[in-house]
């Protein structure tokens, strides 16, 4: 399957057809995009990411693996950019191919849900006022 | 002995720099580099428990005994998705 930390664009429709096959009923993604505006309130200008490649590679597998066993043999691929990104840039997607879509659906929320708990990526928030603030996940 | 100690995000900014060489006693720990950089940069107090810290391409825990020249990086909490 497709893990991938990545500094150039993404493309979601690439990572669906790499899950997709036979047997497989369901594809669902996700897809984070970058917002204009802040938890707080401000106007952002755009995102920067860094990660760890490596352990950030790892973790997405494991994720990965975790999410397949635990909701019915999914294929799952996810893939993070990092690097400067704009308002309504793609940062974060993810693709799950199940034999039905409860298990789609529940294996792709689990592994969103895991990627911003336990990969070790990080986001600096650019505001229009030239201001930034790394923000991490609570 | 020294250790290369290899701050991300946050932790690079508030040493300035990406890398940084130190010497620490013989029979120091990961957390143990943490408060001596601590001492060094202030404005690292109060990280030392959200902070992990990797060695040899893996997470390791602040009571890990470090070696001569091993690499340490260590990683601010996460921001990901």
């Amino acid at each position: 399957m497709v893990y991938e930390i990545t500094e150039t664009p993404l493309d979601v429709d690439a990572l669906a057809r790499a899950v997709g096959g036979e047997g497989f009923g369901a594809i669902v993604t996700f897809v984070g995009v970058v917002r204009a505006t802040s938890d707080d309130g401000r106007s952002v200008d755009g995102l920067h990411y860094e990660a760890h490649r490596e352990l950030a590679l790892d973790a997405l597998r494991t994720i990965g693996a975790e999410a397949s066993s635990r909701f019915g043999a999914a294929r799952v691929a996810i893939a993070h950019r990092i690097g400067d990104l704009e308002v309504g840039d793609a940062a974060v997607a993810i693709a799950v191919a199940a034999p039905h879509r409860g298990a789609a659906f529940d294996a792709c929320e689990y592994a969103i849900d895991e990627l911003k708990r336990r990969v070790p990526i990080w986001k600096k928030e650019r505001y229009v006022d030239g201001d930034s603030r790394w923000r991490e996940n609570l | 002995m020294t250790v290369r100690i290899v701050g991300f995000a946050r932790i690079r900014e508030l040493v300035g720099a990406a890398v940084l060489e130190r010497p620490v006693a013989p029979d120091a720990r990961a957390g143990d580099v943490f408060a001596a950089l601590a001492r060094e940069f202030p404005a690292l107090a109060g990280l030392e428990h959200s902070v992990r810290f990797v060695r040899d391409g893996a997470i390791v825990a602040a009571s890990t005994p470090l070696r001569d020249g091993d690499e340490l990086a260590i990683l601010p909490p996460y921001g990901g998705g």
